[in-house]
């Protein structure tokens, strides 16, 4: 048991270090460390031109999504190295948010399922940030029940021809391009009537409208797809085994989500350690230090969590459903700290502005953005059926529509 | 990085838990929990001849040396067992005493007579309600004469010998702490076993009336050895909540798989899901934040202290955790004597008071973590 870099390690994270010493831009470094969930945004320039820029000069130098094979646009870097690389490139990690869906999500899907002319194609543009991907999935009557949705793709010659609406959609409205579920068979059984695309976000038919949020951001989007034509060649696998690709992208995308995602601790412990109260410094009164115990060890709990993840899969293993504890319990716990650290300013609690509010209104910020992160991806609920079941062993839940054709299920409630 | 335990850690482990399954089975805890024995005394002899007492004792003293790892994966196994055995006071408290702060003469005395499982040790700290502090010490030391009494100690009427820790002055200062080593066949002790929630794990109330006793370290550093064999037990007995907290989590798995009720078994309704996935989650934290606990134990890091507090706090809430819903999920039959629930259930908030509470070790890690942050 050891946290010490291997010879080769090392030396990747001096060539790193070197590498973003020289190219990082340190202009932005103090408006990125006071970005709060939810709220990534600069003052003094376009977050998206800034972030791509970013990216593209990642990519010219071969750091670009290093984990990816070079072919594709990164560099072969080992699970570990990944791991070094986030350390090393710290709070500039922050402008890869844009990039979070098409690189964890949509890359591995066509690295899976891809015909060889398209990964060459499109995947270097997407880890260089070049372009913008999106993830099709949810539907508006879909909720957690992914494999319900609508959208209709009908063969029409060399294309299929879609029509329906998708929600949810993260950074659509800047993508160029997407995956896309679709329901090409609803004569037969929910999960085997589904196929997999990958689509110009461009083409004729598209229209996205930007979802304004209960935080007053818009990340989300509608999508409308009016007869929009796909050519057969960008289907991802085969016809009707859309529900085996979509497992592949999820799973990416709880290991995406899982690995990175924040807890609120640091900084909620550094509000407190500098807070002062009524009667003295926060930090010394007993209710507040077993509070702040609480979330530490939950923090600590979910960063040696990971460790573990990374050197399993360094030792080849493949990610499983385990890591779904990581956004179920740090979604949950950004919301109670969020909550604490509002509660602890009193009445200003209610200021959120990052001019009159205690540290920016990072924690307002996090208090509005994190029912969200409880939600997507898969809800709280969702997660823990997947440690229950695939974990634990425990059998699944009932699906009183499983074998049902699907154009024979109930779409209401009350008549 | 390797964040992990080593294949010949991992087969030690497999070692312990096939030996703990056979020798520790519920039964066993059980005669001793009905009183038949104050412990199992043929698993104490089997523990020492699979060389699992000395395991982190050097073999200058008679133990294997192997170390604090392996020291850890049997813990874990122990408390999976629900062992009725000296062994945390024995191994983790006294042993790592002796190691820490004794001298040539008392390691060359009473750390191969640990390892054989022919000496059963302790800790003397507490005198009553509280927790771990120098002004709770109010049992005296004069000239190496000890007067006072110790209330809970862990074992104490089975072990051979104690740790004991001695009030010298009175000027309130950390230094007034001294610790004794003292030979409990000693003229002048008592000792009356206790009644308590865990009987696998012995509790007792043991007074000493002008005792002579041998310092154990630097007189003035009394304060600073035991809280650092506090860290070091805390990594070590969050091990055995980890092993108890995955087996209570397995035993209502198991249970909810077996069990039917209203046509279908229990453990495909999500509130008896839900409950076990949280259960899993708070296993899986503990054993996250014990394993960094385990690493900075064996590499002697100086993130010892705060890991130790963290790993402390995280095994602690879960098993309380995982034995508690163990029982919800058996539903009444989890409330019976004859079901094994509880015998977890009472292992758990032993554990979780008996080296400090909760609240003192929320107390240490914040204030641990503050002077990181001032450093």
């Amino acid at each position: 048991m050891n946290f010490d870099d291997t010879p080769q390690e090392a030396e990747f994270r001096a060539k790193a270090r070197a590498w973003i010493a020289a190219n990082a831009p340190r202009e932005y470094e103090d408006e990125l460390k006071k970005a709060a969930l939810g709220r990534i945004q600069l003052k003094s320039a376009n977050i998206l031109e800034v972030a791509k820029a970013w990216q593209k000069k990642k990519a010219d130098a071969g750091w670009a999504v290093p984990h990816w094979p070079k072919e594709y646009g990164g560099r072969g870097a080992s699970p570990i190295e990944r791991v070094i690389w986030q350390q090393e490139e710290g709070v500039f990690g922050k402008l890869g948010a844009l990039f979070i869906i098409g690189h964890g999500m949509c890359g591995p899907t066509m690295m899976a399922f891809a015909r060889e002319e398209h990964k060459l194609r499109y995947l270097p543009p997407l880890a260089s940030g070049e372009h913008i991907w999106c993830q099709l999935f949810s539907e508006p009557a879909g909720g957690s029940d992914v494999a319900g949705l609508r959208t209709r793709a009908e063969k029409d010659g060399d294309d299929w021809v879609i029509n329906g609406q998708k929600i949810w959609t993260s950074g659509a409205h800047h993508s160029d391009y997407g995956i896309l579920i679709t329901r090409t068979d609803p004569t037969v059984p929910k999960h085997k009537g589904l196929t997999m695309f990958f689509l110009d976000m461009k083409s004729p038919g598209v229209e996205v409208k930007p979802i304004k949020q209960a935080n007053g951001q818009a990340e989300f989007n509608e999508v409308y797809f009016t007869d929009v034509r796909i050519p057969d060649h960008q289907r991802l696998g085969a016809v009707g085994d859309g529900w085996n690709v979509s497992l592949t992208t999820l799973m990416n995308e709880r290991m995406a989500i899982g690995a990175g995602v924040a807890t609120g601790f640091p900084e909620l412990f550094d509000f407190v350690n500098n807070l002062t109260l009524e009667d003295g410094p926060a930090i010394e009164n007993p209710a507040v230090r077993s509070k702040l115990a609480n979330w530490a060890v939950r923090a600590s709990g979910l960063r040696y969590t990971s460790f573990r993840s990374i050197s399993a899969l360094s030792k080849g293993e493949r990610p499983g459903p385990e890591n779904s504890i990581g956004k179920l319990v740090a979604g949950a716990m950004t919301q109670e700290v969020a909550t604490y650290a509002l509660d602890l300013q009193g009445a200003s609690g209610v200021l959120n502005s990052p001019e009159d509010a205690e540290v920016a209104g990072k924690f307002q910020a996090m208090l509005l953005r994190s029912p969200a992160t409880r939600v997507e991806g898969g809800t709280d609920e969702i997660l823990r059926n997947i440690i229950a079941e695939r974990v634990l062993g425990l059998p699944g839940d009932i699906r009183v529509d499983k074998d049902v054709p699907f154009n024979k299920i109930p779409t209401r409630g009350r008549a | 990085m390797n964040f992990d335990f080593s294949d010949d850690q991992k087969q030690l482990r497999d070692e312990a838990r096939r030996f703990l399954t056979e020798k520790s089975p519920p039964k066993a805890v059980r005669a001793v929990i009905d009183g038949k024995e104050p412990y199992d005394r043929e698993l104490w002899k089997g523990l020492a001849d699979m060389g699992f007492l000395g395991v982190a004792i050097p073999e200058a003293y008679g133990g294997s040396g192997a170390g604090h790892l392996e020291l850890c994966v049997i813990a874990e196994e122990m408390g999976r067992a629900l062992a009725p055995v000296p062994f945390s006071s024995t191994v983790y408290l006294a042993a790592e005493a002796l190691l820490l702060a004794g001298s040539e003469a008392q390691k060359q005395k009473w750390l191969p007579a640990i390892a054989q499982g022919h000496a059963v040790g302790t800790l003397a700290l507490f005198e009553g309600a509280g927790n771990p502090s120098p002004k709770a010490i109010k049992l005296t030391a004069s000239n190496g004469v000890l007067n006072g009494t110790k209330k809970p100690v862990a074992d104490g009427a089975i072990a051979d010998f104690a740790i004991v820790a001695a009030r010298t002055a009175s000027t309130g200062r950390d230094t007034d702490i001294a610790l004794f080593l003292v030979d409990l066949t000693s003229e002048g002790v008592e000792a009356k076993a206790l009644t308590s929630i865990d009987p696998s794990r012995n509790q007792a109330e043991i007074s000493f009336k002008n005792v002579k006793a041998e310092l154990l370290g630097a007189p003035n550093e009394g304060w600073s050895i035991l809280s650092q064999v506090l860290d070091r037990a805390a990594v070590l007995v969050g091990f055995e909540q980890v092993g108890g907290s995955d087996r209570a989590l397995e035993m209502g798995r198991d249970y909810a798989l077996d069990r039917i009720a209203f046509g279908r078994q229990i453990g495909s309704f999500q509130a008896i899901k839900h409950m076990l996935a949280d259960m899993y989650v708070s296993a899986t934290l503990a054993r996250s934040n014990c394993y960094y606990g385990a690493w900075a134990l064996s590499t002697d890091a100086a993130e010892l202290p705060e890991a130790a507090a963290a790993a402390r706090i995280s095994a602690t809430q879960a098993f309380q955790h995982c034995s508690k819903n163990n029982i919800q999920v058996h539903g009444g039959m989890g409330f019976t004597w004859e079901f094994d629930c509880h015998l977890y259930y009472r292992r758990s908030n032993a554990l979780a008071v008996g080296l400090g509470s909760l609240s003192y070790w929320e107390d240490q890690l914040i204030e641990r973590m503050r002077k990181k942050n001032a450093a």
